[in-house]
């Protein structure tokens, strides 16, 4: 790594020549607003624009430039060399005395001159590097700098590494990034302990939603998120924050975590009835004060901690009943379907901040259809048992036999064709026994299901037995919730 | 949430978790430190595809040989730094050099004098991101914000002494990005400040 290294070279003097000539327009050490900014960058920082104001002391003879790489203070030998005196930082005269063209008159008069004891002339140069200072300090530390070669020394120093401060490079990394990075590894060195494919989603959909996060400030925590789902066929919604959402997602996942024996991140909140919604209004209630981001951090721990635990837990595991209440779904299908909430939730949360989110990879959106569909039967049975259903004809059909089914088309990335058993959950579902067929984009489904568009809105294709499609999609959009 | 404050538990219980084979450890080694290692490598390289390679690398290099770090000698960000320093370094250089054998405009001390930038710029940035909270708050005031010492004392609730300090600190340790003495060593991190 030796030949990274930054050593004192000597074509400096050329490239600091050039900029002198830039800095002949810039006048003396005054800050400067203005929009000739651009004309003092050197080559280093100049380009990505990240440059924004100026720094003092580049307009006088033979200064280098910051950001060029060619600064002082990058060898010992070079306080020594002859060029040394040129290279202090200039008082405010300077400019006049080299002879070259004088800058627009400065906008401010001279300022009264200072009188400042050496202790306070060096505790300032920081802030004089960055153009902090008052007028009469900046006169003053400049004054000084001709006098003491120490502070002159350091003042070249610290001017030149004002130049490094660049703006932090966009965090925003390509979420898909994530997922080739981890292929690539994986395929170089198989994992001894992989993470099981049905947690996959989970992992996947949770490092998206934290990346969203990441540069979210006090404004965007706190922004208001409308949280919508069906009950009892009725749009239901209720309001949060952006906080608020990520509390509610920590207390649901906590049901799996619970589960598994990882501990409960309600603790003492947690309620008798373990519904997710009872859990996250135990939550909401039980904070002090309505969450924020401080609510981050155990979130993503948690995602991490589950992912984990899951790996180590063997492909048996994943049969393991994770309860939800009133229900129970083994520890897979948990994992798919937290995979699901993180994405809606993480949709909700973007559209509030009015950032952009993708839907999840094909491979992934399709283990959340299928986990949908699965459920169907099943819950257009808890219909039927409530007196939901107004579908007419029901025949009793044999366990595992075949009966009336829906055909459940769902086209784009993660697509694919589902039968679904409309009698019994027991029931097979059957291509001969077909009575209807609807067809919609598998992300557009997921919404339905999230209960984000109305059964009766959303786009889909339909063909056949009107009161079975219409079951369906009121099922479909039942299974929302908080 | 900062970084500094994970004690090294972390990092040692992180090598031997890759060290086992454990892929959750990977994804949560990558959620941790993607962000500074392209970061670092778009600061070197410039551009977004190489910024990408370099990253799938240094991944794949620690995942591949996590009993090359010594949690001993220095913090795992450190030690990832360092290696995505080393590795946008070498590719801007075999780039470069493959573009001059081509006939491609520059000369190889022009090469050099790219590199040698790109790697200063690239530590200063590391040098930012590692130097203690505060004294990152008030270049950034100082700096971005335009603020001068006096109101970035207010903004911080300090005295100007303190404020004074703190630019005059956080340059300093910025300033050792030129520094030749540790090869390739992001400077600035324990205990520097």
């Amino acid at each position: 790594m030796s030949d990274d290294l930054f050593e004192p070279y000597d074509d400096h003097e050329h490239t600091g020549r050039e900029r002198e000539k830039h800095g002949e327009h810039e006048g003396d050490g005054e800050r400067h607003e203005d929009t000739d900014a651009d004309t003092r960058t050197g080559p280093g920082n100049g380009a990505d624009g990240t440059r924004e104001r100026d720094v003092p002391g580049e307009s006088g003879g033979g200064t280098d430039g910051p950001g060029d790489g060619t600064g002082p203070g990058d060898g010992p030998d070079r306080a020594a060399g002859p060029g040394h005196s040129a290279r202090t930082p200039p008082p405010r005269a300077s400019v006049e005395e080299t002879g070259q063209p004088l800058p627009a008159p400065a906008p401010t008069p001279e300022p009264e001159p200072l009188m400042l004891e050496h202790r306070v002339l060096k505790s300032l140069l920081g802030a004089w590097a960055l153009a902090a200072c008052a007028p009469e300090e900046t006169a003053a530390v400049e004054e000084h700098l001709g006098e003491c070669g120490a502070c002159a020394d350091e003042a070249l120093r610290l001017r030149d590494a004002v130049g490094l401060l660049q703006r932090p490079e966009s965090l925003d990394l390509d979420p898909g990034l994530r997922t080739r990075v981890l292929e690539t590894c994986l395929k170089r060195r198989p994992p001894r302990i992989p993470v099981p494919d049905w947690a996959s989603a989970y992992d996947a959909e949770t490092a998206r939603l934290d990346a969203l996060l990441q540069d979210f400030g006090d404004t965007e925590w706190h922004a208001p998120v409308r949280l919508r789902w069906y009950e009892a066929d009725e749009a239901t919604t209720r309001r949060t924050t952006v906080a608020g959402v990520i509390a509610h997602l920590l207390a649901v996942d906590g049901l799996v975590a619970a589960a598994l024996g990882l501990p409960d991140p309600l603790g003492g909140l947690a309620p008798e009835q373990a519904t997710p919604s009872a859990r996250t209004e135990a939550f909401w209630r039980g904070a002090h004060c309505p969450p924020t981001r401080s609510v981050r951090a155990p979130w993503r721990a948690q995602t991490h901690d589950l992912v984990r635990t899951v790996s180590f837990t063997g492909s048996s595991a994943g049969r393991m009943p994770v309860s939800y209440g009133g229900y129970e779904l083994p520890l897979h299908d948990a994992m798919l379907d937290r995979a699901f909430e993180c994405w809606v939730h993480g949709e909700d949360i973007a559209e509030a901040v009015d950032y952009p989110y993708e839907p999840p990879t094909g491979r992934h959106l399709h283990g959340m259809v299928d986990l949908a569909a699965r459920m169907l039967p099943a819950v257009l049975e808890a219909r039927r048992q409530a007196g939901q259903e107004v579908s007419t004809e029901r025949r009793l059909v044999a366990a595992g036999a075949p009966g009336r089914s829906l055909r459940l088309e769902i086209e784009g990335s993660g697509g694919g064709e589902w039968l679904i058993p409309l009698d019994s959950p027991a029931a097979k579902g059957s291509a001969e026994h077909e009575v209807a067929h609807i067809a919609l984009d598998g992300s557009e489904f997921c919404r339905l299901a999230a209960g984000h568009v109305s059964p009766q809105e959303a786009a889909a294709g339909q063909v056949g037995d009107k009161a079975a499609i219409r079951d369906v999609l009121l099922a479909a959009a039942s299974m929302s919730r908080i | 949430m900062t970084q500094r404050d994970v004690p090294p538990r972390w990092d040692r219980k992180m090598q031997q978790r890759l060290a086992r084979g454990e892929a959750a450890a990977l994804g949560e080694l990558y959620d941790r430190f993607a962000s500074l290692v392209h970061g670092l490598a778009h600061r070197v390289l410039g551009d977004e595809d190489a910024a990408d390679t370099v990253t799938r690398e240094v991944f794949a290099h620690v995942w591949e040989h996590p009993d090359t770090y010594d949690p001993q000698q220095e913090p795992l960000r450190t030690w990832i730094a360092v290696l995505t320093h080393g590795l946008a370094v070498e590719r801007l250089r075999a780039v470069g050099t493959a573009a001059l054998a081509r006939g491609g405009a520059g000369s190889a001390e022009d090469l050099e004098h790219q590199v040698r930038h790109a790697s200063v710029a690239a530590r200063a940035d590391y040098i930012v991101h590692a130097m203690p909270v505060p004294l990152r708050t008030a270049l950034e005031l100082a700096y971005f914000q335009r603020r001068d010492y006096q109101q970035t004392a207010a903004d911080l609730g300090v005295t100007e002494d303190e404020a004074r300090r703190r630019l005059r600190l956080g340059l300093q340790l910025l300033a050792t990005a030129h520094d030749t003495e540790a090869p390739g060593a992001p400077p600035g991190i324990g205990g520097a400040a």
